[in-house]
């Protein structure tokens, strides 16, 4: 377990303006809560083939390819709050692996 | 997390509509951006953009209760001072959901946001998040009978 490197995070919605940016800060937030490093990049849902090789994880709030070889997450958890702890658990699993 | 009290979302009370039986969203939008629009907050092209938008990028969201929510928004372009228009509805309007379009959700609450600085604005989005995950200020939201009481649920001055 390599749990010293900053792990990559790909945060996309719909534009890349808001919602992608509160989050990418939130899971920031609560993974340095949870000991880890997490480093997000932002982009839209249509960019995110393009962006997704040198990432550990991509989180969504609108539809995103699922065949990119990396784990995808697809949740709304952030701004309704449904399941968000489901989330942040599976998140933190997630790179607690790569 | 009953915290209505910090919610400083900018919303003034004549940008609140109740609406006791709305067609469907086009309608809804239409009317919330015409109030934004009379106050010179955004653009002529502003309702155009959001309802195009909103066929490819929906914006419902499926909260815990039984009360659902849109935050339709267009890009920065359309917009001129960041705002919010709201719309509390006696009867629900079909908004698609932002995750799984396929999905349709019936929505009583409309927060239409006008975003100019994206990065600057997340937390007008984050006030707006919290507003959604309290559940006690949402039933209070949808049994409010006039915009001061919206104002006044909401804890902002009027």
């Amino acid at each position: 377990m390599n749990q010293q490197r900053i792990k990559r995070i790909l945060v996309a919605c719909g534009t890349a303006i808001a919602t992608s940016t509160l989050v990418a800060v939130l899971i920031k937030e609560e993974m340095a809560k949870r000991g880890i490093q997490v480093e997000t990049r932002q982009c839209k849902a249509t960019e995110v083939p393009s962006y997704s090789q040198d990432v550990d994880l991509i989180v969504s709030t609108t539809p995103v390819p699922t065949n990119l070889g990396k784990p995808v997450i697809q949740t709304l958890a952030f701004l309704t709050g449904v399941g968000k702890e489901d989330v942040l658990n599976q998140i933190e699993k997630i790179l607690k692996e790569v | 997390m009953g915290i209505s009290a910090d919610v400083k979302i900018p919303l003034e009370e004549e940008n609140i509509l109740l609406l006791p039986d709305p067609k469907d969203a086009s309608e809804v939008i239409s009317r919330l951006s015409s109030l934004l629009e009379r106050k010179g907050y955004v653009k002529k092209s502003f309702c155009e953009a959001v309802l195009e938008r909103e066929l490819s990028l929906p914006t419902g969201l499926e909260l815990e209760g039984k009360v659902h929510a849109a935050i339709p928004h267009a890009d920065v372009e359309h917009v001129n001072t960041p705002s919010v228009a709201l719309a509390v509805l006696s009867k629900p309007v079909v908004f698609r959901c932002m995750v799984e379009p396929e999905k349709e959700l019936p929505v009583r609450l409309v927060f239409l946001l006008a975003m100019n600085e994206p990065k600057k604005q997340i937390e007008l989005l984050q006030q707006v998040a919290t507003i959604l995950q309290d559940a006690a200020l949402l039933d209070k939201l949808i049994a409010s009978n006039s915009e001061r009481e919206v104002m006044e649920a909401l804890g902002i001055e009027v």
